[in-house]
């Protein structure tokens, strides 16, 4: 529990240093929310009258104490450009992206660990040398290709959804299931042939431990030492793998998001960007990097229940 | 020598070739790659234009060749960047530990949380966007704690071992045990994530020109020329297909090469 | 092995879950279901992310949604006229400086409120003094010295001096006094009423049944957002959209037999915008050369297929009563004319210069790399510096800190005013930093004529002075490609950025 308490003290400091690297970025970063807003209409008077009416003029600690402030009073302040509060802007984004994430790391996880296991068992051989192969070119396909390659297939040809008509949880919510499923898919693919091939290894080696050895010339059953022994001690590195896969689906669904037209976070964050709305930008950043370094942080957690060696630390 | 597995067999000669391919691209092409009205546009593929031609009339083959190069520089400076870098941190973090291997590794995480596209666009937005240099230090930066953490875990598992502890007591340095001692056994597990940076470079770039934050135009790297492409699917599949092909067969080969050096390593290991 | 069956099962239901509902069709996603419901939806490329208060909107692709929920006193029509809209009628006095508008009777805002002068006073009284932030004031009303109301259905407009454009500028939206909403859920007297924004997402707007005029055809209309270009041709293809304008020609060309492509004019001006305060293109040569240098048809061939139509000054055709046909092809290409101005000028051997572009316009950015290969024939090596709009804003058009830039310019308003005013020398928006005494005498002498033939007149010799000093490389209108969706017709072109969809409907 004192581990899990540590943990959770980890990931709020992380957060807090997330959310002031997103804030000082912008500051940096060239072109201001104000000259954004007015467009071709700016002029130099109108750009700092804004800037003060928008409280841009003020010291970045200052602002980022504000912003603190409020966040933690569950106010997340005001879309420049919508007018409206960020909150109503996002909440229907947040739950899009997130299934959309957990879908496909719920792909991943449930196709590749079976696929992995079976390959590490049936290791050798030519059929190993496809699989690999196979696997290579799974990884070798940049993810938007990939996207606008299954939505001609599914979308075009067999006219399995309808691309473009994301119809959103309210009005539809199977309708809305399906429609990320293709986008979750796409996510997956190559990260199922990375975990597959993680896997792999992993098992491999652990196979040729010493102890797995006399196991086996005891004449334990070669299956048994497999589930009893070897998963045990191979799932540590795999779940913190799956972990960062987390992470890289987020930062996935980014593109995916593009291509498959849905309205989630990740296109939301590119437009906010682009448009300087900062006070969108940074609550889609926090969000984002809470639930990466939730999953983090959860992998840490099962990773000692597994191995409670693990929580002396010492280790990576 | 380590004797040479099948994965590294292929994936070094398939690599060797593709180098060839993009160091003959760099001084020669059939046609100038950015030359318009070469070709009538959108030509199919003919013995005069391998792949065939875009709108504006250009070479797509020349254009591969030439961007191939493109791709491949960045790719491989994104590395240099973030392996050189990592590396450094991970030795530092690894070796003596302490205050700064914590403060350090909690600044991985944060910028790990990050998501990465947003990192690049704001280096990208401070350094000022379109060039590939730019590109090169805003993935390089991305990929600097994922290098750092790999050889850290390396080094610090290196840092009890008998032989650095003797080189310790005979009163070498510390910047002398790191490198002569720890780094040449460190490579078996840096080699093999360098080629997964590389390949990941490549990747990343791809999904950057497609957000267009990447290498932009005169410059056209094999990512930015198959978003292009693609617009064109059903107009000019060929023109996706030849820049489509050229990115899985870099990332394909390199990977071949990374596997094959994981699994040397696993054996010796 | 518990962890492969359960695994197993587990995909299979999901699967199962997300596919089973193939083939049906209860959410409107089939074109059918949309005509049958009398309803469209309509793919843009630019998220409305900006006020939606008419006189706070500074997007372009904004205010050409919201064409349809707003109206002034007057309004354009396709033909390029004005026609009473709010307004049932107007006269204007001998001296040409006063109007008296009476208002048209009952007409309602889409909050159910009758209008009144009071909210005609205000609409315009908010555009004159911006005293609030963010209003884009309307130059134009600075010249107002009275304003009134005589009575409920009268409102009287008295101006300073004569000036024959003033009408154009009665199309500023009239808003309901006393509303605070309108950023977010405006109100209007237009065909179609405003009925939700979802961001990145869609905008929703239904008919307005107590419209005063011919009422709307549909009876839906949702806009959905699809930024990346690629997606959106995707979901032309799909079924899922059943109208886009501004459509990219490579685009349009891959569309099958269920689309029609109708072809405008986009209300704008494609050109290569030379800073006329840096070196080199501070000297007059130069900027022709480069314009003798430029072969624009092939331009038009290579990066728009052939489409739209080449201009020679700052004024597209679509604006017929000014267009001045003879400046078009003022600059025949000829390099070798090209070549002998830069030996005059000093530059023998060519230059280097730079074109910043925006990269979110691929037509532009398409259209610099053309450029960038044909001036090679004149030795100068051209560098394209691709910026998000946003640093083009600031830097280009706000900074004016640049050697060169490709982008369209267009009108707020179908005037020749709202195209020339900007080159004056003193302009606040002359990112060019085009200097000409006789330009700015002649703009002068323009707005201050009340004749109209002369006026015209000095406008035609204003471009003529833009064509002859080569303020600009000058290129083209470029072509509005519309995919409409086959069954559904009344798309109108506007010499204006607008999209006009009260005239859409499905063939009976």
């Amino acid at each position: 529990m004192r581990y899990a308490a540590k943990r959770a003290i980890t990931l709020l400091i992380t957060m807090v240093a997330v959310s002031f690297l997103a804030f000082a970025a912008f500051d940096i970063i060239s072109g201001d929310p104000a000259t954004a807003m007015l467009g071709t209409e700016a002029t130099p008077e109108r750009v700092e009258a804004l800037r003060a009416e928008l409280g841009l003029d003020r010291p970045l600690l200052v602002r980022y104490g504000q912003w603190l402030a409020g966040f933690f009073t569950g106010d997340l302040g005001t879309s420049y450009s919508y007018g409206q509060p960020v909150w109503d802007l996002i909440a229907p984004k947040v739950g899009v992206t997130l299934v959309l994430s957990l879908m496909s790391f719920v792909l991943i996880a449930a196709v590749s660990v079976p696929l992995g296991i079976w390959a590490a068992r049936w290791g050798g051989g030519p059929l190993s040398g496809a699989r690999t192969v196979l696997g290579q070119l799974c990884m070798a396909v940049p993810p938007f290709f990939l996207g606008i390659l299954l939505t001609y297939l599914f979308s075009l040809v067999l006219r399995w959804f309808v691309h473009g008509s994301f119809p959103g949880f309210g009005t539809d919510p199977v309708g809305t299931l399906r429609y990320l499923f293709f986008a979750a898919l796409t996510l997956a693919i190559p990260r199922i042939a990375m975990t597959v091939r993680m896997l792999g290894s992993t098992i491999r080696s652990e196979l040729g431990r010493e102890y797995v050895r006399t196991a086996i010339s005891r004449g334990n059953d070669r299956s048994g030492v497999l589930r009893h022994h070897v998963l045990k001690n191979a799932l540590v590195p795999v779940v913190t793998f799956l972990a960062q896969t987390m992470a890289e689906i987020v930062a996935g669904s980014i593109v995916v998001e593009q291509v498959f037209a849905i309205p989630g976070l990740g296109r939301m964050l590119v437009a906010s960007i682009a448009d300087r709305d900062y006070p969108v930008v940074q609550a889609i950043v926090v969000i984002l990097a809470f639930w990466v370094v939730l999953s983090g942080t959860l992998a840490d957690l099962i990773n000692t229940r597994i191995d409670p060696r693990l929580r002396l630390g010492g280790g990576a | 020598m380590r004797h040479w597995n099948g994965y590294l067999r292929a994936g070094t000669i398939l690599l060797a070739i593709l180098t060839a391919a993009i160091v003959v691209g760099c001084f020669w092409t059939p046609y100038d790659p950015t030359a318009m009205s070469v070709g009538p546009a959108f030509d199919p593929p003919s013995l005069q234009h391998l792949l065939g031609t875009d709108r504006f009339g250009r070479d797509i083959f020349s254009r591969v060749l030439k961007g191939a190069g493109t791709t491949f520089a960045i790719a491989g400076a994104t590395v240099a960047v973030g392996a050189v870098c990592g590396t450094a941190i991970g030795a530092l973090t690894g070796y003596f530990g302490g205050v700064v291997d914590g403060v350090l590794m909690r600044l991985g995480d944060v910028l790990t949380a990050f998501p990465s596209i947003l990192l690049a666009l704001v280096i990208i937005s401070i350094l000022g966007p379109g060039n590939k240099y730019n590109v090169v230090i805003a993935l390089g930066l991305v990929f600097i704690p994922s290098f750092a953490r790999v050889t850290r875990t390396a080094f610090a598992s290196l840092r009890d071992v008998n032989y650095v502890k003797s080189a310790q007591l005979m009163g070498a340095s510390s910047l002398r045990i790191l490198c002569v001692h720890i780094l040449p056994n460190t490579l078996q597990v840096l080699l093999p994530a360098v080629t997964i940076g590389f390949n990941n470079a490549v990747l990343a770039e791809a999904s950057m020109s497609f957000l267009g934050i990447g290498v932009t135009p005169p410059d056209a790297s094999l990512g930015y020329m198959l978003s292009e492409a693609q617009s064109m699917l059903s107009a000019a599949p060929w023109y996706a297909l030849g820049t489509g092909a050229a990115i899985v067969l870099l990332v394909f080969s390199v990977g071949l090469v990374g596997e094959g050096l994981q699994r040397r390593g696993g054996e010796v290991a | 092995m518990k962890k492969r069956p359960l695994a197993l099962v587990l995909l299979a239901s999901l699967l199962c879950a997300v596919l089973s509902g193939c083939g049906d069709s209860s959410t409107g996603q089939a074109p059918e279901d949309r005509a049958a419901a009398n309803a469209i939806v309509v793919g843009i490329a630019q998220d409305l992310d900006d006020s939606l208060d008419p006189h706070k909107t500074v997007k372009a692709g904004t205010r050409e949604v919201m064409f349809n929920v707003f109206e002034g006193l007057m309004k354009p029509t396709p033909d390029g006229d004005l026609i009473p809209a709010i307004a049932s009628d107007y006269q204007v006095s001998e001296d040409r400086l006063t109007y008296t508008f009476s208002l048209r009777e009952g007409v309602q805002f889409h909050n159910g409120e009758t209008v009144t002068a009071e909210d005609v006073l205000y609409s315009i009284q908010r555009c004159t003094a911006s005293t609030e932030t963010g209003i884009v004031p309307v130059e134009a009303f600075s010249s107002i010295t009275d304003l009134y109301a005589p009575d409920e259905q009268t409102v009287v407009i008295t101006l300073d001096q004569p000036n024959s454009e003033f009408l154009s500028y009665m199309t500023t939206a009239i808003l309901p006094e006393g509303y605070d909403q309108q950023d977010t859920a405006p109100v209007g007297t237009g065909p179609f009423r405003f009925v939700s924004r979802a961001a990145q997402d869609t905008i929703v707007m239904e008919k307005f049944d107590d419209y005063w005029g011919t009422p709307a055809y549909l009876d839906q209309v949702t806009f959905k957002i699809i930024e990346n270009s690629d997606s959106l041709l995707l979901s032309l293809q799909s079924g899922a959209i059943d109208l886009c304008n501004h459509l990219p020609t490579a685009q349009a060309a891959q569309l099958g037999d269920d689309f029609v492509i109708e072809e405008g004019a986009m209300s704008l001006v494609q050109a290569l915008y030379l800073n006329n305060a840096v070196a080199p293109f501070d000297d007059e040569r130069v900027r022709q050369a480069l314009c003798y240098a430029t072969d624009r048809q092939q331009i038009l061939d290579l990066a728009f297929d052939g489409y739209g139509s080449l201009v020679g000054s700052s004024m597209y055709p679509t604006l017929s009563k000014y267009f001045d046909e003879s400046l078009t092809d003022w600059y025949a290409y000829d390099v070798d004319k090209a070549k002998a101005l830069l030996a005059e000028a000093g530059y023998p051997d060519g230059f280097s210069m730079t074109i910043t572009v925006p990269s979110n316009y691929p037509q532009h950015v398409d259209t610099a790399q053309v450029l960038a290969e044909q001036y090679k024939a004149i030795g100068v090596e051209v560098e394209i510096l691709p910026v998000e709009w946003n640093t083009w804003i600031e830097e280009v058009y706000t900074g004016r800190d640049f050697q060169s830039t490709v982008v369209g310019v267009d009108a707020s308003n179908m005037t020749a005013r709202a195209m020339l005013e900007r080159f004056q020398s003193q302009a606040g928006d002359n990112f060019i930093n085009y200097h000409s005494d006789t330009y700015d005498a002649l703009f002068a002498q323009a707005i201050a004529t009340a004749d109209d033939a002369e006026q015209t007149a000095l406008y035609g010799q204003m471009q003529r002075d833009l064509t002859e000093h080569a303020a600009n490389v000058y290129i083209q209108a470029p072509a509005d490609l519309v995919a409409v969706r086959k069954g559904l017709e009344g798309v109108t072109f506007y010499p204006l950025y607008v999209l006009d969809l009260s005239q859409v409907r499905y063939a009976a």
